[in-house]
């Protein structure tokens, strides 16, 4: 289990995660919503001990991220599209990777399989498409074959395909009774993968609840979400700056209305 | 792989042997590495022989003649070890490093074990065969140096040991200042502009600048100094040595500090 406790994290003037806690449990899938800048990313820097907390921890399976014996046989993570060298071939990457934890190296090849890079694996990852380097972002999460998976936006930058893939693979690795955390600012993607949802708003918890509770609230899923954000200082803020044609600021959605974007980064 | 059975991983813990072996491979495969390392070489070689061949003066220390070109090749590893570093910055690459290996002092230490014996090797290489070039080169019946001569093995030998503590130098700073441009700024200007400037005026911080300790103490068979008293030998090497060790523990201190 995943526990974070109490997290906060202040970058000069913004406070991107504000006492954060929340459980996250093995074998089903469990979505990290929010909106653009809502702190998902921070917080996965956090669980990493990427990025130190101001207050507040994180322990994984009891333990903190820095006390694991072999990090990436106990947990992988896709932080950003790119943590790579772009001069590094992607075998080589994988294989550097793959030496720290002492993974053996024919795991290299298991993952470059899985992820469909076999025939690109040689080639420099700096020239790899959006859509590829997510792909090898994925293979390295996978290379220890860890109990835990933290994947901040899988679905950035795949094609439908890929999405699909990347959909049925959280399922069946979840379905191992593994742990897979995922963030996503796209509620119709979380609608179709996650089973639990963790939705935060300008670093705040807003929900801890199961996709079927949360679509109960309102007329849809994505209603229920836009309310329950809607309540967030920031996101209201951020709406604010949108212009005419979006509605009342922090407003409630009518039927009708374009549905929430998706596409895009989040920070 | 079986429902609920997730393998738990092995018990043990990664060790500083798991780290150095992740280093050396991301430091062997990028071609811009190897480049930079066989571009060191060859500078500092075809300045031995340029020396060689000018030489007229057989009362000149020929041995330093011979290494003069171990200043370019150590201004180049100086600049790679900035690189080695901040290019990890630069990509992204640091956040599954440390993501990887946790312990951060230990990342940096494994990063200069490796970084430190390819420089160390490549530089011992590059002195001995620019002495040999700069000795076979030397026209109008000059008599090449031997290493049997006071101070020859000691001159080559250091000259070559320089090339790892000025690499270190420049890991160190990519750990303090961790942008490329501003660290290689750094490395030039501290190692060698602020070098030339000194010694231009003659002042008695030149014999503490690295390239001054390294062409002036370390490499040379006979005194010099630009009219400033220069560190014995063994000194400047420990001059360099705590250059390095400074760099790297600030950097390490950093690196454990900031966020990734």
């Amino acid at each position: 289990m995943i526990e974070a406790r109490g997290l906060t994290k202040r970058y000069g003037r913004v406070l991107a995660v504000d006492a954060l806690s929340f459980d996250v449990r093995p074998g089903v899938v469990t979505g990290f919503l929010g909106p653009n800048g809502s702190g998902k990313s921070t917080t996965m820097r956090i669980m990493l001990g990427l990025d130190a907390p101001d207050r507040g921890m994180v322990r994984i399976g009891g333990r903190r991220y820095r006390e694991l014996g072999w990090p990436l046989r106990e947990v992988g993570a896709l932080l950003e599209a790119r943590a790579f060298h772009p001069g590094r071939s992607a075998r080589a990457h994988l294989a550097a990777l793959a030496a720290s934890s002492n993974i053996p190296v024919t795991r290299v090849d298991e993952v470059l399989r899985l992820t469909g890079l076999q025939s690109v694996a040689g080639r420099r990852a700096g020239k790899f498409s959006l859509g590829m380097a997510q792909r090898l972002g994925i293979a390295a999460a996978l290379l220890g074959d860890p109990g835990v998976l933290l994947l901040d936006e899988p679905v950035n930058g795949l094609d439908p395909e890929g999405i699909r893939w990347i959909r049925e693979l959280m399922k069946s690795l979840a379905a191992e009774g593994r742990i897979v955390f995922v963030s996503s600012h796209l509620i119709s993607e979380m609608a179709l993968t996650a089973d639990r949802l963790i939705v935060i708003g300008a670093g705040r918890l807003l929900a801890d609840t199961s996709v079927a509770e949360l679509s109960a609230r309102s007329a849809s899923l994505e209603d229920a979400f836009l309310d329950l954000t809607s309540g967030s200082a920031e996101f209201r803020a951020a709406e604010g700056t949108r212009g005419p044609g979006d509605g009342p600021p922090g407003g409630r959605r009518t039927d009708g209305y374009p549905s929430y974007p998706t596409s895009g980064r989040t920070s | 792989m079986t429902a609920v059975t997730v393998t738990r991983a092995p018990r043990g813990h990664y060790r500083f042997r798991h780290v150095a072996r992740m280093e050396w491979i991301k430091l062997r495969s990028l071609r811009s590495t190897r480049w930079t390392l066989a571009l060191t070489a060859v500078a500092a070689i075809v300045i031995a022989v340029a020396v060689g061949l000018s030489t007229k003066n057989p009362s000149e220390d020929l041995t330093s003649n011979a290494l003069a070109g171990v200043s370019v090749g150590l201004l180049l590893i100086g600049v790679l070890g900035v690189l080695v570093m901040t290019s990890e910055f630069t990509s992204g690459m640091i956040r599954a490093t440390l993501a990887a290996a946790p312990n951060r002092s230990l990342v940096l230490a494994a990063k200069a074990a490796t970084f430190g014996a390819v420089a160390l090797a490549l530089g011992e290489a590059t002195s001995f065969i620019s002495f040999f070039a700069g000795g076979a080169t030397l026209r109008h019946g000059i008599a090449a140096p031997a290493l049997s001569q006071p101070g020859v093995l000691r001159a080559v030998l250091l000259s070559g040991a320089s090339f790892c503590l000025i690499g270190l130098i420049g890991l160190g700073l990519g750990a303090i200042i961790r942008h490329t441009a501003a660290g290689v700024a750094v490395m030039v200007g501290g190692v060698y502009v602020a070098g030339q400037v000194i010694a231009a005026i003659a002042h008695p911080l030149f014999a503490y600048i690295p390239i001054s300790i390294v062409a002036n103490s370390l490499g040379t068979t006979k005194p010099v100094g630009h009219g400033v008293h220069m560190l014995p030998p063994w000194a400047g090497l420990g001059m360099l040595g705590l250059y390095a060790a400074a760099a790297l523990l600030i950097g390490g201190w950093l690196l454990a500090r900031r966020d990734a």
